[in-house]
């Protein structure tokens, strides 16, 4: 008769044990190039809009209905493009690590270019004042991260769920290594 | 777009505030097609598929000796897609106080008062547009000591 049918976990350990040394070399290999591109676009992205962080996820309900918690936002940060009000940025309270997506309702700038704002977001009654740092009043240039130049619905539910949840994203990072390290180039 | 002012200011911290009541007429167009058709429009923009909610504000812009360019968006509004594209708004106060960063309003003879929007589409850019009437306002040279807002 036939012998007990295997399970796929079975057939993973046993294409584990059959790769030589060689071909695990190769899939590292292979692996670490996947990473470094992966860095690499990211560092690229970093460059071409002059922001720290181009793309970015919204966590708040502050900006409905334009913008929900989960939706993702692509910013540029050009350092000669002017602060204007009605724009929407992100920027980062000094001192904390959140970014913050709001409208600029207020600017008052100088003639050698100096400028300060301030923001509010959409869906909140009360304008940023109390977000900002102990007797901040006005944001500056420095504190922006970036103008939100365009935006894509509901895909940085990923992000969130992955901080919400850590042992998905730890499931996920483990399936995608397995993956990798597996798959053969026939 | 019409404006009128009535009443000015009250140094308050220091900081002139301004008083301003407004109208604001819009026509924002449905279709394409009409892009061209009314007597006072002001703009024209339209509502397509990917357009998920127009965000509009009445923004001031101003200089003074303090500071070279002044912004302050007095009034803001979100219409969503699928309400009335035209705007007949009467005796409208601002919604936020029109604070200047220091004396700036008193006896300024050139605000500019213009109606913008960003553009929110269902996915893709976020462009945002200014309307194309805009209306200068002067503030007087005096405070009212009373007010009655």
């Amino acid at each position: 008769g036939c012998g007990p049918s295997r399970g796929p976990a079975m057939d993973l350990f046993g294409d584990l044990r059959r790769m030589n040394k060689r071909q695990l070399y190769y899939q590292v290999l292979n692996f670490a190039m996947i990473v470094s591109s992966a860095l690499m676009i990211w560092k690229g992205l970093i460059v071409i809009t002059g922001s720290e962080s181009p793309i970015v996820v919204v966590l708040s309900g502050s900006m409905e209905p334009a913008f929900h918690r989960g939706d993702l936002l692509f910013l540029t940060n050009f350092h000669d493009d002017p602060i204007r009000a009605g724009e929407i940025v992100v920027f980062k309270v000094e001192g904390r690590d959140i970014p913050i997506v709001h409208r600029v309702i207020k600017i008052h700038e100088k003639e050698n270019g100096n400028i300060k704002f301030l923001t509010k977001g959409d869906n909140n009654e009360v304008d940023d004042r109390g977000l900002y740092k102990e007797g901040q009043n006005w944001l500056e240039k420095k504190d922006v991260v970036g103008r939100a130049r365009g935006f894509l619905p509901y895909v940085g539910m990923v992000t969130i769920i992955m901080n919400d949840y850590p042992k998905f994203k730890y499931a996920l990072l483990a399936v995608m290594g397995a993956y990798v390290l597996l798959k053969r180039e026939s | 777009l019409r404006k009128n002012v009535e009443d000015f200011t009250g140094p308050r911290e220091r900081s002139d505030l301004g008083f301003i009541t407004f109208d604001i007429t819009a026509d924002i167009l449905n279709e394409k097609s009409y892009s061209k058709a009314f007597g006072n429009k002001n703009v024209l923009i339209i509502f397509d598929w990917n357009v998920k909610q127009l965000f509009l504000y009445l923004s001031a812009e101003y200089s003074t000796k303090n500071n070279a360019l002044n912004q302050v968006v007095l009034w803001d509004k979100i219409m969503l897609r699928g309400d009335n594209p035209r705007l007949f708004l009467k005796d409208m106060k601002s919604k936020y106080f029109f604070f200047d960063d220091g004396n700036g309003l008193k006896g300024n003879r050139n605000i500019t008062l213009t109606l913008s929007w960003n553009v929110v589409p269902n996915a893709g850019i976020l462009p945002l547009v200014t309307g194309s009437g805009h209306v200068s306002v002067p503030f007087p040279d005096t405070y009212e000591t009373t007010k009655s807002y």
